[in-house]
């Protein structure tokens, strides 16, 4: 099942958006948001400008970097990763990265022998302070659906093919704790610098769909 | 309620569809809709728990045919209505997609006090202020202690998923003491009490096929479970 709409592919139509400002006809759900904000706003109830300032602040401040700056940092500071699987809420805070949506925070060590992988089943759960908002996957019947009766097939969709021997661990966020893998580091790269190793870091592998892959060597053996 | 929101364990939804590069919004109306939603969250008549009981209330093929943001419309419109802020005359010609008349250019809309306003978003956003509570309630269960959990079917709001109902488990992971979605949904309080992630094993919920050493975690309160003899 899509939660895409066929008129929403690519870019939007309408006079709502100044980038596309041809006249294609608006879609009951585009009139309606567009009607609500207009009576809210008349009413005095919202200040346009604050929607804008929280889209952009989405849009271009909160995302996935946050949390692979945490996943680069725990890979080459023992002493932190330490602290960030002890405290997560509390390590996660002197960087500047709690706050709604990822007020209590867990995170989970992805090792030889455990792999984790986060869903919410119930709604669309998801640590916002560290990831950013939710990919539609994320959250749409699918994946919700199967992540806890079928893990294993799930991460083939997204090629992951675990061993036999490693154990999944599935974590529904039923309730308000937020949860962040700690990926694996990959082998061959103990000499990159913290920043190169957050470059390396998707947001898949700290939901716990993907793997972080070492970057192909470079010609030459030069990395 | 058991609801099509609790699609946990069912089959037949096809397989998942990542899409490369996704954008954060997937259209003009889904970054005015989330900004809505939380701009009116902040004028604080409505707490989380009754944001997504609402949600839950869609009719069931209406929620399964309609994406997120328009869960999140569905949901806004009717607290908007059921709290007051809105007419229901109002929120029908919002659903007609008309447009409220603006003020003339000399009497522009004010923006009332206690709207959230541009400046503030950093702390609305930054807010550290959750669902855990200092009350010191004791706590009902032990980590390492197994535990079932409940076979109830509440017709209001509950997060405890229908898959793991009557299912026995091990308690992994003591929280501490949180906000009870059940009562919080339905204007009853916030009954504090302990939130434990609970350990089956992917074969006491899925049987004997499934993987020997899976675990599925699920984050129940106490009122959730039940000590097993």
């Amino acid at each position: 099942m899509s939660e895409h709409h066929h008129d929403d592919h690519g870019h939007d139509h309408g006079i709502d958006d100044p980038d596309h400002p041809h006249n294609a006809p608006l879609s009951d759900v585009q009139l309606r948001v567009r009607a609500l904000e207009s009576l809210l706003t008349e009413k005095g109830l919202v200040d346009p400008a604050a929607l804008d300032a929280l889209v952009e602040t989405y849009e271009t401040r909160i995302g996935p970097r946050n949390g692979a700056q945490v996943v680069a940092r725990a890979w080459t500071d023992p002493a932190f990763k330490q602290r960030l699987l002890g405290d997560a809420t509390g390590t996660l805070a002197e960087l500047g990265f709690l706050g709604r949506q990822g007020e209590d925070m867990v995170v989970l060590e992805n090792t030889e022998t455990v792999h984790n992988l986060v869903v919410c089943t119930l709604c669309s759960c998801y640590p916002w302070p560290v990831l950013g908002l939710p990919p539609v996957w994320y959250k749409s019947a699918p994946y919700r659906s199967r992540a806890v009766i079928d893990p294993r097939g799930v991460l083939r969709e997204f090629g992951v093919q675990l061993p036999d021997d490693v154990d999944v661990r599935v974590w529904d966020s039923t309730a308000e704790l937020r949860y962040l893998v700690l990926p694996r580091r990959p082998a061959g790269t103990e000499h990159l610098t913290c920043d190169e190793l957050a470059a390396l870091v998707t947001r898949d592998a700290m939901i716990g769909t993907a793997v972080v892959r070492a970057p192909e060597a470079a010609p030459g053996g030069a990395r | 309620m058991n609801g099509a929101h609790d699609v946990g364990g069912m089959h037949g939804f096809g397989p998942v569809e990542p899409e490369a590069d996704e954008p954060v919004f997937h259209a003009a109306w889904e970054r005015r809709a989330f900004g809505l939603t939380l701009a009116m969250g902040a004028w604080r008549r409505w707490n989380l728990d009754m944001s997504r009981s609402i949600r839950e209330q869609m009719p069931p093929a209406e929620y399964l045919a309609t994406t997120y943001y328009e869960h999140w419309m569905f949901g806004l419109e009717r607290l908007l209505v059921d709290k007051g802020l809105v007419s229901p005359d109002e929120i029908e010609r919002v659903r007609r997609g008309e447009l409220t008349p603006p003020g003339s250019p000399d009497a522009p809309a004010k923006v009332q006090d206690g709207a959230l306003r541009a400046e503030a978003v950093s702390r609305v956003v930054g807010g550290r202020k959750g669902a855990r509570l200092d009350d010191p309630v004791p706590a009902q269960f032990r980590v390492g202690q197994t535990v079932r959990a409940r076979n109830v079917h509440p017709l209001g709001h509950t997060r405890l998923p229908r898959y793991c109902r009557g299912r026995c488990g091990v308690v992994a992971i003591d929280h501490g003491v949180f906000i009870f979605p059940d009562t919080h949904a339905a204007g009853l309080g916030q009954k504090p009490q302990h939130v434990y992630s609970v350990q089956f094993t992917a074969r006491e919920l899925w049987g004997p096929d499934a993987p020997e050493r899976d675990r599925v975690c699920v984050d129940l309160w106490d009122d959730y479970l039940e000590a097993v003899p």
